[in-house]
């Protein structure tokens, strides 16, 4: 019997397994279509658009783009933005990393939470906060002026300076699992062979990073590209993709052009996202378990601890001077000119912004629960059985993971206003479509803490429930469930999180009638209500911060003691 | 051959700060010969590890000195110092192949890199790695893995050789013949080593001498047989081989070397150094399993009841209850003898060479 025939043999026996459950096949099935109408209809209509011009192939959008410096300027400017963020976020998030794992760095809890904790705010409050601090009526300004000259923090500087900040965290959570994963041993080895600490660190802690230093820089270089907040606010003159699109769709109503726009953003951060997980991840030397090895800290050369203490020390500041700015700037009366202190901004925020507040609590609070399940249903699919279509279930489910908002965004639009042979309703305008959209995006944390909570559980305990006579819904619900609660809450918090936060993508489906609060805090900005902006996205925060302390203390009364933030990122 | 070629004097290493504090080496001192292997053995958490990372400079003691051919080594940096170490995990570089993991010290010291090749070839050999350069650690087997570990650490010609629990990682046969392996190889080069293990059979089989620790201080410091045969105290005794302790009182001090006991009422003849010991003094005395001869027919002495037999092929063991005490005894070449029954009563001899006497109480550790 050859390999492929066994391989069908295979195949129709867990088929017929499958048969006999017709739930799970329901489920399946199910699945399957919602991730194809949901995930990939929207991306394909993104290239149809593109690429269709009065139903026949015709790539003269591309022509268009590629032959005018207005629109191919965009996309070498993301490039660029991408390339320096990944490069200084990688750098930013390396130093936490080494000081937090491998130095006698005090208060490391302190610096954890602080460099982490922009992962949970808006994405865009930083540049907020940065036009407070640096822009034209900036409080620092003028010092910083004195320092470094004529400058503006419109632009290609200010830009990369945000998204470091904001997207630093995220190399920062690879590269301190990378780290923490390579053996003490392997570097007392070589100083016992005789190496001083820069040899150590050159011959064995940074090759055996390198991995997780590629995979920290591409996921930056993707959230960069993809970030739509910090660039809308603070990017100038300098006019990247995501952008671009959306003032080509929203502003000029030119749908193909938007398409193509999104496209060129697709291509280079899909690329990316696979490059990093599926060549980059497979070259690693270290496999990332979540258990901690102690490090062996001992006494550090100057040399290290004062370049990476100094690292550390004006992030930290970095963070605090920006976040505290939203809170002083979101009481002062008018920022830059008078600085009574006064609740006006609140007041004024509530008037206007009340019914997004509302919307957004409401909407997110629809969609976290359902994201959760979701996601965990499809990684005790993809973990636990065996069918036709596993893998392409698993790609499909973290295709919009990959896929930057603004994609998603443009795509959910073509895909939904109009009814379709997959789907034969009209979303746009409506609730729904946001919550579907919030749902599909987030679903991948989901899936992911599923998976790794999954892995963790010894299938045997789960065969031994089906053996006692329970079918796979059964065993899911009474055995499967209970055991991944936390990691299950953890994706929740997650998922609200970024619910609550997005941006990029809900900024196309929104209507009159159904807004956000994200959207609300953008409009005030492109009103020059830094402000009211100001005390909007602190309340955003704020919300967010209680959530997440609402959904670690169910966790804790379940009692494995996973940390929200463990799973974040 | 010098006598204090490693001099641990007085090390105390503890953990912790001042709220919450472990002593994990209590006043530990100890002199190694050059050539000479030495084992720390004892149970887990006893500070054997701490110990041997202190002569290797990963911790640096409380107090206490290391002096190693001479030299002070307390504050210098284990990258500066003459030991190496064979790690527990082995520690193998994984992004370098086997040639460059045991080439690493020499480059890192700017040896030139002919002499580099000459000198990986010749301890490739050496350990029995003939051939196997260019291949990642991945691919080997643990025990070749632990050969490159061993030659990476050997070709730095160490003053010192320093070996954290290096079998541990092996299944039972390889740890067996990899045991003698290095054994040979320590006489061949001649290389003075200190060895962490917590394995008892292993010590014994490996050292010139033997460390007994426990709750970071040295218990006993002897030969493999003077450690088993003269145990200093209760912890060596139980923690080498197995041990029956029974309580006894000294009947009559005959002579400098030798009394007569009360075991239970019958009298025997021992042989131990009487100095500190009285007539009328209650002791506890170390009974081998091996020590211990049944005989089928009670005639007086010791009598006993077989309650548990277990057949092993070279040896039977026997649980003897023994008045208020359940002892073990070890019966070598069962074909021999006859076999005893469960219930069965039997005469128990104590072989009175072999026994050994403690203090009935002695301080506490």
């Amino acid at each position: 019997m050859n390999v492929s025939t066994r391989r069908t043999r295979e195949i129709i026996a867990s088929m017929r397994i499958i048969w006999k459950e017709p739930l799970l096949l329901v489920a399946i099935l199910a699945i399957f279509y919602f991730l194809i109408l949901f995930v990939a209809f929207p991306i394909f209509q993104v290239f149809r658009y593109s690429l269709v011009v009065d139903k026949q192939f015709d790539p003269s959008n591309y022509v268009a783009v590629f032959s005018a410096r207005y629109y191919y300027q965009p996309f070498l400017n993301s490039i660029l933005l991408g390339t320096i963020t990944a490069t200084t976020g990688s750098i930013m998030g390396f130093g936490f990393a080494y000081a937090l794992t491998r130095t006698a760095l005090p208060l490391k809890g302190f610096f954890r939470q602080t460099i982490t904790f922009p992962i949970i705010s808006p994405p865009f409050v930083v540049a907020l906060s940065a036009i407070l601090l640096f822009g034209r009526a900036g409080s620092l300004a003028p010092i910083l002026q004195r320092i470094i000259g004529e400058y503006s923090i419109y632009g290609l500087g200010g830009l990369v300076f945000v998204e470091t900040i904001a997207y630093g965290p995220t190399a920062f959570l690879v590269l301190y699992g990378v780290l923490q994963a390579i053996d003490p041993a392997l570097e007392e080895a070589s100083m016992d062979l005789g190496a001083s600490r820069a040899r150590v660190f050159t011959t064995v802690t940074l090759p055996l990073a390198v991995p997780g230093i590629a995979s920290a820089w591409l996921l930056v270089f993707i959230q960069s590209m993809a970030d739509f907040g910090n660039p809308m606010i603070i990017s100038g003159d300098f006019r990247v993709l995501s952008v671009q699109a959306f003032l080509q769709i929203t502003g000029m109503y030119d749908l193909s052009r938007g398409a193509t726009l999104a496209v060129l953003l697709f291509i280079p951060t899909t690329v990316a996202f696979f490059l990093q997980k599926y060549w980059v991840s497979r070259k690693s030397y270290v496999t990332v378990t979540g258990k901690p090895t102690a490090a062996t800290i001992k006494r550090l050369e100057w040399y290290i601890k004062v370049p990476v203490y100094t690292l550390c020390i004006v992030f930290t500041a970095m963070v605090f001077l920006l976040y505290g700015t939203i809170i002083y700037g979101s009481f002062q009366k008018l920022w830059g000119v008078d600085r009574t202190l006064t609740l006006n901004n609140y007041v004024q925020m509530f008037r206007v912004g009340k019914d997004y507040i509302i919307d957004s609590l409401s909407l997110s609070t629809l969609a976290t629960p359902l994201t959760g399940l979701l996601g965990m249903f499809i990684a005790f699919l993809v973990v636990r059985k065996r069918f036709i279509g596993r893998g392409v279930m698993e790609f499909t489910s973290m295709l919009t993971f990959a896929v930057p908002g603004t994609v998603v965004g443009i795509g959910y639009i073509l895909a939904f206003n109009q009814r379709s042979a997959l789907f034969p309703f009209i979303l746009t305008g409506t609730g729904w479509i946001i919550v579907l959209l919030l749902i599909f995006r987030n679903m991948p944390v989901g899936i992911r803490s599923g998976i790794a909570a999954l892995q963790q559980i010894d299938p045997a305990i789960e065969e031994a429930s089906t053996d006692l006579g329970a079918d796979s819904s059964t065993t899911f619900r009474r055995v499967t469930l209970p055991m991944i609660a936390p990691a299950f809450f953890s994706g929740l918090a997650f998922g609200f999180v970024k619910a609550m936060t997005a941006i990029s993508a809900v900024i196309f489906v929104v209507s009159g009638k159904w807004n956000l609060i994200t959207v609300a805090i953008l409009g005030f900005v492109d009103n020059s209500q830094y402000a009211p902006a100001a005390a909007m996205s602190l309340l955003l925060i704020v919300i967010v911060m209680i959530s997440l302390g609402i959904i670690q203390l169910v966790v804790n009364r379940i009692g494995q003691g996973v940390r929200t933030t463990t799973i974040i990122g | 051959m010098r006598e204090d070629y490693l001099i641990l004097n007085d090390l105390v290493k503890i953990f912790g700060g001042a709220r919450e504090s472990v002593v994990a080496v209590d006043h530990v001192s100890l002199q190694v010969r050059e050539g000479e292997l030495v084992t720390l053995l004892g149970p887990s958490g006893c500070g054997k590890t701490t110990t041997l990372r202190m002569i290797a400079g990963f911790e640096f003691p409380t107090s206490g000195d290391i002096h190693l051919d001479g030299e002070r080594m307390n504050n210098v940096p284990p990258n500066r110092r003459p030991t190496t170490m064979v790690f527990q995990n082995y520690a193998l570089f994984p992004h370098m192949s086997v040639a460059q993991n045991i080439a690493y010290g020499l480059k890192i010291h700017r040896v030139a890199g002919r002499q580099i090749k000459e000198r990986v070839e010749e301890v490739m050999r050496l350990v029995g790695l003939k051939g196997m350069g260019g291949r990642p650690p991945a691919q080997l087997s643990g025990g070749q893995q632990q050969r490159v570990s061993l030659a990476r650490s050997l070709i730095m010609e160490p003053k010192v050789l320093l070996l954290d629990e290096p079998l541990s990682n092996l299944d039972a046969k390889l740890r067996e013949s990899t045991r003698i392996e290095i054994r040979k190889l320590q006489r061949r080069v001649g290389i003075t080593s200190v060895y962490v293990t917590h394995d008892q059979e292993e010590a014994m089989t490996l050292s010139d001498r033997v460390v007994i620790m426990n709750e970071g201080r040295i218990q006993q410091i002897g030969t493999p047989s003077e450690i088993y045969s003269h145990p200093a105290n209760r912890f060596v005794a139980d923690f080498i081989g197995k041990a029956n302790f029974l309580d006894a009182r000294i009947a009559a001090v005959d002579s400098p070397t030798g009394l007569t006991l009360d075991v239970y009422g019958t009298d025997l003849k021992v042989s131990a150094a009487t100095e500190s010991l009285a007539e009328g003094m209650n002791v506890i005395v170390v009974v081998r399993p091996e020590s211990v001869a049944l005989e089928s027919k009670p005639a007086g002495g010791l009598t006993g009841v077989i309650q548990e037999s277990v057949y092993l092929g070279s040896e039977t063991v026997y649980e003897v209850q023994l008045e208020d005490r359940l002892i073990t005894v070890k019966v070598p070449n069962p074909e021999e003898h006859t076999l005893f029954a469960v219930d069965q009563e039997v005469a128990v001899l104590l072989k009175e060479k072999s026994l050994h006497i403690l203090p009935a109480e002695e301080p506490a550790g």
